[in-house]
């Protein structure tokens, strides 16, 4: 070790509140069951039974959970939606969508650091983010796309076969894609995106934990992620959003 | 709609089931008959006979494109006697490739005259898609092309039924690659209310349900978001199938001569397309009422859904995707997918321990030595 050993003194920041973590873990719970049962009900397994039909109900069982979960998978990405208006400044809206240069920016940096194994400013093999970098707010972005995908395509599959007036607003969506066959195949394509996305996001949690040290895996049970001292003290006053230090 | 003063001259359809021979209860046994597929109350039933008793017979252009004849087919053999020798035989007689006695230049006069003489009141109806690739050469009829055929004929209609899933939304003929630019009359005709029946073919009492209604209420059946016959197609062959209860409890047919298959599981794992295709088969039957596909133990093939021929095989549950291989499906795609993102994490997970390692390092150190200096 060629340099001097810099013991850092670390800062508590409260990155994610309860209700996003609520958020995340629910939704955690809720697509692990929507996959679960949707791979059954695309291709159920081959059970052989001496029980009379009438005794059992497991393709049922598997559909009433895949639509029971359907309706809280929607109704916490509502939520989630809402609270990108008021959430912290690490849950806001503008996390996710690059719309300015800095953002835009900022996943380059990300990219380079990241992806291409450069050497960023000051030859540091790391990148500051406290709440999401750019590149992964954008991806968070991308997911709410296909969330939405879901929602559309789903609750339009469920809805001919629905009493209550909500799944019926859907009804327009397999009229679109010309009837139930193809907007069955969109459903079941989307769900591949969400399998991926889980893996590479995990994967990522534990990568940016590891080298940067900040304990990026526990801040979505606690909700802090700890940053430098002197990475603290340069970046205070010259935070976009001053609020936050109340 | 109709205009009832200028088709006066025309018998009622009850003068013409008279002539036929048939009696006053043959008809009313059609009427309650055509009155419950028409899925109306029983209220209803004194009306279908007082319009069908008193309204003179409207005139019908019943055109043939890109088609295979089974619509008719299917029309003809529709369970009650009265459908085919009144509705098909009286209504039709104007102009039918298929049907009429008529050929060559007396055809083309009567179809001129039926269009003339009843401009605006009219039924025309279509069977078969409209070729629209080199000008429409693939069909042509009399040295016209079928899309000025359809296009001079639909001008003068009252309403246009797209019979079968041809006319309704292109069937085989526009499966990919789509050689003759196969299209669905909808497309092509603006201005005109155009109820699809689709089906290969439609059932001959939904195609006779829908005509019964136009006579009866003189205006055409309620219709869903996709153009079709509330009464006929609200309902998906899987809800109203015999099988659902096996469905329910996860007994399936493996293969076609399996011990499942004996036993008349659901045949959803063998390709059923029930669950997203929306017809009556399950209720009204075929052949007066005889059996359907799944009731003879085949699956579904959704042939009365948009693109049926494109949208997945029709003995798997599998969706396929198109241009990968032959044809590879969602979730061998997916799988792959998986492969190669364990593949690119695996890689990327030995970079970063290359690449960075002097952070790595001073991170372990630096825990290290506070190890080192803790007495806890």
């Amino acid at each position: 070790m060629s340099k001097k050993l810099h013991i850092q003194k670390l800062r508590r920041v409260y990155v994610w509140e309860l209700p996003v973590r609520m958020y995340h873990w629910l939704n955690v719970l809720v697509l692990i069951a929507l996959v679960v049962t949707g791979f059954y009900m695309s291709n159920p397994l081959a059970i052989l039974s001496k029980k009379e039909a009438v005794n059992s109900y497991t393709m049922g069982w598997f559909r009433y959970i895949h639509f029971a979960a359907a309706y809280l998978f929607f109704f916490n990405f509502l939520f989630r939606l809402y609270w990108g208006f008021t959430g912290n400044k690490y849950a806001n809206w503008k996390q996710f969508i690059p719309i300015s240069r800095r953002f835009l920016k900022e996943m380059w940096i990300v990219f380079k650091i990241d992806i291409l194994m450069m050497k960023g400013k000051n030859g540091k093999s790391e990148h500051l983010s406290v709440g999401h970098n750019a590149m992964a707010g954008f991806i968070y972005f991308l997911t709410f796309i296909v969330f939405l995908i879901q929602c559309l395509t789903g609750f339009g599959l469920y809805a001919p076969m629905a009493s209550w007036w909500f799944p019926k607003l859907f009804a327009w969506v397999p009229a679109v894609f010309g009837g139930d066959i193809l907007t069955r195949v969109i459903h079941h394509w989307a769900m591949w995106f969400f399998i991926l996305f889980a893996i590479v996001h995990v994967y990522l949690v534990f990568y940016h934990d590891y080298i940067e040290g900040r304990g990026e895996i526990s801040s979505m049970g606690g909700g802090w992620k700890f940053i430098e001292d002197d990475v603290f003290e340069k970046n205070k006053h010259t935070t976009p959003n001053p609020e936050s230090a109340k | 709609m109709i205009n009832d003063a200028s088709v006066l001259k025309q018998p009622t359809y009850y003068e013409e089931v008279e002539r036929k021979g048939y009696s006053r209860r043959d008809f009313m046994k059609f009427v309650s008959m055509i009155t419950a597929f028409m899925g109306l109350e029983k209220s209803a039933i004194g009306q279908v006979a007082k319009a069908l008793e008193t309204k003179p017979r409207i005139p019908v252009i019943w055109l043939h494109f890109q088609e295979c004849t089974c619509c008719s087919e299917s029309f003809i053999r529709s369970s009650h006697p009265i459908v085919a020798d009144i509705l098909l035989d009286k209504i039709s007689l104007d102009y039918t490739e298929t049907l009429m006695a008529a050929s060559g230049t007396q055809a083309e006069e009567a179809l001129k005259n039926t269009m003339t003489k009843y401009k605006g009141q009219y039924i025309l109806c279509v069977e078969g898609s409209v070729p629209l690739a080199a000008d429409g050469v693939y069909c042509m009829i009399g040295g016209k092309t079928s899309i000025q055929i359809l296009e001079e004929a639909a001008e003068g209609a009252a309403a246009i039924i797209a019979w079968g899933s041809c006319a309704s939304n292109g069937c085989v003929q526009s499966a990919k690659p789509n050689p003759t630019k196969a299209t669905p009359i909808h497309k092509l005709v603006s201005g005109k209310p155009v109820i699809k029946v689709p089906g290969c073919p439609p059932i001959g009492e939904v195609m006779a349900g829908v005509i019964v209604h136009y006579l009866a209420f003189g205006k055409i059946p309620e219709l869903d978001r996709l153009g079709r016959p509330k009464a006929f197609y609200s309902k998906r062959v899987h809800d109203s199938c015999y099988r659902r209860p096996f469905y329910d409890a996860g007994l399936f047919v493996e293969t076609f001569d399996d011990e499942n298959a004996k036993k008349g599981y659901c045949l959803y794992k063998v390709g059923c397309k029930g669950p997203s295709t929306y017809n009556a088969c399950g209720v009204m039957k075929w052949n007066n009422g005889t059996s359907y596909p799944i009731q003879s133990g085949h699956p579904c093939i959704g042939c009365s859904e948009e693109n049926y021929w494109d949208n997945g095989r029709m003995y798997e549950r599998a969706s396929a995707f198109p241009g990968f291989g032959i044809e590879a499906n969602a979730d061998t795609l997916g799988k792959i997918a998986l492969g190669a993102t364990a593949v690119a994490i695996a890689g990327h997970a030995i970079a970063t321990n290359i690449g960075k390692h002097t952070t790595i390092h001073n991170l372990e150190e630096e825990g290290k030595e506070s190890e080192h200096e803790l007495n806890v």
